[in-house]
């Protein structure tokens, strides 16, 4: 196979090559306090101004966020409140699901062990989420030397103290019950032959709690869940293709159902629901400050544009991950996550002239915002074909520290990804740049998954919180499954209790009003349900 | 090989169109005016949601590739399979039992694998599938489970199976029959879980919450490092 990288990239991994003996004995020192935080503040892009403004209207007017999410937030309805006539549901259900991922299907699956009735409506298929794409892990504290209270430690001090404590607490009692759970399902995690979990580092652990199933954790996990509600197809409908566009209230000011487009016929569906559920996930195909993303085609951030025309309140909007290592090269991956386990595996970070520059597991924000500065200001990045800079993540180191065999074993989606363009991970480095990951926040919830309207509850990434201003590797598929879990259990419990009156979306005339008064004539209509990447050249 | 940027032709369902030489099928898809719907899903190798069948001029073997990660060829001629109606068993895995009859019993037609190896040719994870459709008709779960993880379930394998067989179904019945009662059980977190449901760790939880902001930032920089 020709050779991957280009020659002038060849002359720098010579110097990774030479580099490496002395630093595979060599410990670059974590940053404190005070180092880390002046880094953030001069490289992170949450801190760049020109990146956001001010909401204009709704529940968080007068906080910032990125434009690309402002513009969502300040846009208008597809539907208009009297066109649509709500006398006829196509669709009556006591749970109504948006969102088929891994928030979703933990929610459906536990809402369903109360015997009520449960709709799936997913954009995509069941399935297509960014719980499919997650490689790395998922913590909790199970072994003898680790406490929820010290994953406590590490989630609210990764966060920077900002983290909302009961989520946080709710998050790490979770954990191992969770893990339980998926290995009650079927789960293949990681063994040892004693039948001990295997765990590993992440970015900001203080103890090895990252259990994975290869580095296709993520999958692992969302196929089960899958499986399982398939398990139950006469107890739990599945639509997909049909994502919610709005959701309906009733006359008592409830959330009771959505109002649902099929994707193929542009027919709406009205479903109306004792409960609701919005597990949509993130939003990395807005492409925050123009960055590429590691997301699924369908991470547009619909649940936030839905539940705060109801009024409900979005926490830590300001602040999104990048994730550090991205694919810089090749060109047809750019963007790509490259998981974080090849640094919990003991990968280094290194430069143009092969040296260190940064401790390889610190924090995500701290270790995107280095990667960013070594580029940027140091002028230390490598340059690519295309335009990019990047710096190498030294993935053979991994062998030399486990055995030769270790890469292949432990991380085969990754392998296979760079194997395509010709690039060998065990034996050569790979390109990195920092890339859109993440939304750190969400819709504001309680332990509970409730939003502060009632019928509405959260689950997942649509939701914030739980990890404050930056979310530690692993705890991305932990909030999944714990969240979603509980989501389920309360909206069940609601669903049982409730009723529902007249629906309505008179709230989407009072959104029109206030789109008004603060003199907004957006043209834009949203949530955005899917980008465009056609090129239209006449 | 073409040069980087270069447009070349492909046919997209029969129809043609110039794009750049170095883009994947899905990028090359949205480049001629597609805006996809069907066949795209995680774009990143993962999902399995963009399964494509091509050809190349002169050639009349058909090729395989997730549209996602495969860079298209000039004279391709393309066609995705983004759905295909493939036959899965009904069950509940906690009233399974872990053996072959399990298996023969959900999917009799695990039997009529005519070891052919279609499937194992038409994966785009180039996993042996028939190696592992052979541990399956020898009740090999284990066998099945290891040698199937990487499925993305894409389900080419089975657009392709002269014996209509449902491969991916079939193996992500055996990965969970195997998780849930082959594999070796965690006893630590067994351990772990009775524990916290008895209570056992909610004074600790409750005393770091407890503490002030200043507290809390010292104890975070003064915690304990597990080593390597």
């Amino acid at each position: 196979m020709e050779d991957g990288y280009t020659p002038e990239m060849r002359a720098s991994i010579a110097r990774v090559e030479a580099t490496r003996p002395a630093r595979m004995s060599e410990t670059y020192p974590m940053l404190g306090p005070e180092a880390k935080e002046a880094l953030l503040r001069a490289f992170h892009p949450d801190y760049i101004p020109e990146g956001m403004r001010e909401l204009r209207v709704g529940p968080n007017k007068g906080q910032r966020t990125p434009h690309e999410l402002a513009d969502m937030l300040e846009g208008r309805s597809y539907l208009r409140a009297d066109t649509l006539d709500l006398s006829r549901i196509d669709i009556d259900t006591d749970v109504l699901v948006i969102g088929g991922g891994g928030a979703g299907s933990a929610a459906a699956l536990l809402a369903r062990e109360y015997g009520v009735k449960v709709l799936v409506a997913t954009k995509l298929r069941h399935g297509d989420a960014n719980t499919m794409m997650a490689q790395g892990g998922i913590q909790a504290a199970d072994k003898p030397t680790d406490s929820p209270a010290i994953h406590y430690l590490d989630v609210i001090g990764g966060g920077h103290f900002t983290n909302d404590p009961d989520l946080v607490e709710a998050l790490v009692h979770d954990a191992p019950l969770v893990i339980a759970w998926l290995e009650s399902l079927g789960c293949m995690f990681d063994k040892e032959p004693d039948g001990t979990l295997v765990t590993r580092h992440g970015g900001g652990t203080s103890r090895k709690r990252m259990h994975s199933a290869r580095d296709y954790s993520g999958a692992e996990i969302m196929r089960t869940l899958r499986d399982e509600v398939r398990s139950r197809s006469g107890e739990i409908t599945v639509l997909e293709f049909a994502p919610a566009i709005e959701l309906l209230m009733d006359d008592r000011g409830q959330v009771a159902g959505a109002v649902l487009k099929n994707l193929e016929t542009d027919e709406h569906l009205v479903v109306r629901a004792k409960a609701t559920i919005i597990a949509t996930g993130g939003s990395g195909r807005l492409h925050y400050q123009g960055f590429p993303t590691t997301n699924h085609y369908g991470a547009t951030g619909d649940g936030l544009v839905m539940a705060y025309r109801v009024g409900a309140k979005l926490a830590f909007i300001d602040t999104m991950q990048y994730h550090p290592t991205g694919a810089a090269f090749p060109e047809q991956i750019v963007g790509l996550l490259v998981t974080e386990k090849v640094r919990g595996l003991g990968a280094q970070v290194a430069n143009i002239a092969g040296d260190q520059f940064v401790f390889p597991r610190e924090t995500r924000d701290v270790e995107a915002a280095a990667i960013i500065k070594e580029c940027v200001e140091r002028g230390n990045g490598i340059r690519t074909p295309s335009g990019m800079t990047g710096v190498w993540l030294d993935s053979p180191m991994i062998d030399l520290i486990h055995g030769p065999g270790t890469v292949q074993r432990e991380l085969p989606a990754m392998v296979r990804q760079f194997k395509r363009f010709g690039i060998d991970i065990a034996r050569d480095p790979m390109l990195v740049y920092p890339t859109l990951h993440y939304q750190n926040g969400g819709i504001a919830i309680d332990p509970e998954c409730r939003t502060a309207i009632a019928g509405l509850f959260v689950a997942g990434e649509a939701s914030g919180g739980v990890h404050g201003r930056n979310r530690l590797m692993g705890n991305s598929l932990l909030d999944v499954t714990v969240f979603g879990r509980r989501a389920g259990i309360s909206a069940a419990q609601y669903a049982l209790e409730a009723s529902v009156g007249t629906l309505t979306l008179r709230h989407l005339e009072e959104w029109e009003k206030q789109l008004k008064e603060a003199t907004l004539d957006s043209t834009v209509c949203t949530p955005m349900i899917l980008p465009d990447y056609t090129r239209h050249s006449r | 090989m073409a040069k980087q940027n270069e447009l070349i032709p492909i046919y997209i369902m029969g129809k043609r169109y110039l794009v750049p030489s170095n883009l994947t099928i899905m990028k090359a898809m949205e480049y001629a005016g597609y805006k996809l719907t069907r066949g795209v899903g995680c774009r990143g190798g993962f999902c399995g949601a963009c399964a494509t069948v091509y050809r190349l001029r002169h050639d009349y073997r058909l090729k395989i590739g997730l549209a996602c990660q495969t860079v298209v060829e000039p004279d391709m001629y393309l066609a995705q399979i983004p759905y295909f109606p493939g036959n899965r068993a009904d069950y509940r895995l906690d009233e399974l039992e872990p053996t072959f009859a399990t298996i023969v019993r959900l999917y009799p037609e695990v039997l009529r694998c005519l070891a052919c190896g279609t499937c194992t040719k038409s994966c785009p994870q180039e996993l042996r599938v028939k190696d592992y459709m052979a541990n399956a008709m020898k009740g090999d779960i284990a066998g099945v489970a290891d040698k199937s993880f990487d499925c993305i379930m894409c389900g080419l394998c089975t657009a392709r199976c002269p014996a209509e067989e449902v491969q991916y179904d079939i193996a992500i019945l055996c990965r969970r029959l195997y998780g849930k009662y082959l594999a070796p059980q965690a006893m630590h977190l067994a351990e772990r879980v009775s524990d916290i449901q008895a209570g056992k760790f909610d004074t600790e939880l409750q005393e770091i919450k407890g503490l002030s902001d200043a507290e809390l930032r010292a104890r975070y920089n003064q915690r304990d490092i597990e080593p390597e």
